[in-house]
């Protein structure tokens, strides 16, 4: 049948290594006010991307954004950036908006659109700017300019409020079923800190922990410590794909994109404590013609130890349930078997959303590591989360096409 | 008596008739009319076979406690004075969940898996709220 041998063309196989990420862009990160909002931020990023790749703002064509929870209200994103930087004749824009997850989505997207001929430059960027500068009348001036959730009627009554507690709810039934504990989501903590002790731009570069320091942290909400917690930063992150043939002439060495899915399985998180990393792992590696004895190195979203404990588990490094000894072990950490977070993560480093994960695989792959760079970093496992272990993207990212 | 009160749950329509159970001591969820499946809270349509219709019915008021957190930071002021705070996800026996708070244990005495029973607590004329007690597990 012609359609059917028409539609072998098109198979999501075929797009292994057809692109790559050629440029990447980092602001400042954390407590820094060097523009008045996000908009700032995602151009500054934007820019340094392009110059990382040694393109003009005159080479995309495309330009995708994830809005921060400080413009997230904006449903054209994309359009006030592409204004701002005065960018014309764009042939591919979005706003996207896959909470954690879109960071990989975003990077998925242009891949597609790049592979079929669609667009062939396209920056995609986070920015955020929820922390505001020190202000005489206003205290401290620190903390989130807006929670993340909206707490009304029932569940106000009976003090649920924020993302945190509803985490705290998945991540206490993973204790009682599996008998998961304090010390092993502190011993995620732990060796995020140590990487980030070896990241110059880590929020907590110069703060060593103990896992006493972690237990003695304050409760924010039980079972999480503050140390269970992600930063809030302020900064911008963007990378640049392109078609994995542009990206050989260009100045960086190109970081190719050998696996990408989606996962998001909706129902109840407390029932099932699984993320979407089985859906999507299994359409990722096929892609990208590997199993996870091929994995070098992971960047797992963080935004609690949890999710890292439970994103190992349903890519199958360790059994369902038994992240906990499994992290206990000391492999994810500087000098273990499998280096996880590499950066310090969102838990040390600073919080992108899914940039973060996406930035730090970019770094490893092409050898920037410095004093973090692990010893082998051929094959990157890259995952973001977004929700209540809602929504899910796999990328896997190669030295080699 | 705290000067700043907790939020009080609006009336909505789609929810007068658990308020209307609440306030005569019964606790209520929406059943749905197309494959008989419970939920709370009230939704427009059901997750497992789309239906739009349902009716509310009244359930024993039994379960276990299925998770729960901690609270210890202030997010409103009306609690200011209970942090820490426990929240509780309580599975009734007919198999929804409430999120609710159980009274009478204190926060870090609380375990997945005790067995609970509803009680109510009178906020005003209008509003009753269903709240958590320990029971005998039989």
């Amino acid at each position: 049948m012609p359609s059917a041998k028409k539609r072998k063309n098109v198979t999501a196989m075929d797009l292994r290594a057809q692109c790559a990420i050629a440029g990447l862009g980092q602001t400042r990160m954390g407590k820094n006010f060097d523009h008045p909002g996000p908009v700032g931020f995602a151009a500054e990023a934007v820019n340094l991307a392009l110059d990382d790749a040694g393109l003009a703002r005159s080479d995309l064509d495309g330009l995708l954004v994830n809005p921060g929870i400080t413009w997230f209200n904006n449903p054209m994103a994309s359009y006030s950036l592409q204004q701002a930087m005065g960018l014309r004749n764009l042939r591919l824009t979005a706003t996207m908006n896959l909470g954690g997850a879109t960071a990989a989505a975003m990077v998925m997207h242009a891949a597609q659109s790049i592979a079929a001929g669609m667009a062939d430059c396209v920056a995609c960027v986070f920015a955020d700017a929820p922390l505001r500068p020190p202000s005489p009348s206003k205290g401290k001036g620190e903390g989130s300019a807006s929670a993340y959730g909206f707490a009304q009627g029932l569940n106000a009554h009976y003090g649920l409020f924020g993302v945190n507690s509803q985490y705290a709810f998945v991540a206490q039934r993973h204790m009682y079923r599996y008998g998961t504990t304090n010390d092993h989501l502190g011993a995620i903590a732990v060796a995020e800190r140590a990487w980030a002790n070896s990241n110059p731009e880590a929020q907590f570069f110069d703060t060593p922990m103990s896992i006493a320091d972690y237990h003695a942290s304050r409760w924010v909400v039980e079972p999480f410590h503050l140390y269970d917690c992600c930063l809030v930063s302020n900064g911008g992150l963007a990378v640049i794909v392109t078609s994995a043939e542009r990206a050989k002439n260009l100045k960086r060495p190109p970081v190719y994109i050998l696996g990408m899915a989606q996962g998001h399985p909706g129902g109840d998180p407390m029932e099932t404590l699984v993320s979407g990393a089985p859906i999507a792992k299994t359409t990722a590696f096929k892609m990208a013609g590997i199993s996870l004895s091929d994995v070098d190195f992971c960047e797992i979203y963080d935004c609690y130890t949890f999710t890292v404990l439970v994103t190992l588990e349903d890519y199958g490094f360790c059994k369902k349930g038994e992240g906990g000894p499994f992290v206990a072990t000391g492999a994810i950490g500087p000098g273990g078997s499998l280096p996880v977070n590499t950066g310090g993560g969102q838990l040390s480093s600073f919080y992108m959303w899914g940039m973060t994960p996406v930035s730090e695989a970019i770094v490893q792959i092409r050898g920037d590591g410095g004093r973090r760079q692990v010893p082998k970093h051929e094959v990157g496992l890259v995952s973001g989360n977004g929700g209540i272990l809602a929504t899910h993207s796999t990328l896997v990212l190669g030295s080699h096409p | 008596m705290p000067s700043i009160s907790k939020p009080v749950p609006a009336i909505t329509p789609e929810m007068r008739e658990f308020f209307d159970g609440a306030r005569a001591g019964r606790l209520m969820v929406q059943k749905c009319g197309g494959c008989g499946m419970l939920r709370f809270p009230a939704y427009e349509l059901c997750s497992k076979c789309n239906s739009t219709t349902s009716s509310w019915v009244p359930v024993s008021g039994r379960g276990e406690v299925f998770s729960f957190n901690i609270m210890h930071q202030v997010y409103h002021p009306a609690f200011a004075a209970e942090v820490p705070y426990a929240v509780v996800v309580v599975e009734l026996e007919e198999g929804c969940k409430f999120v609710s708070n159980l009274i009478g244990v204190k926060p870090h005495e609380i375990k997945c898996g005790m067995p609970v029973e509803v009680m109510f607590e009178k906020l005003s004329d209008e509003v009753s709220i269903p709240k958590f007690r320990l029971r005998s597990a039989h």
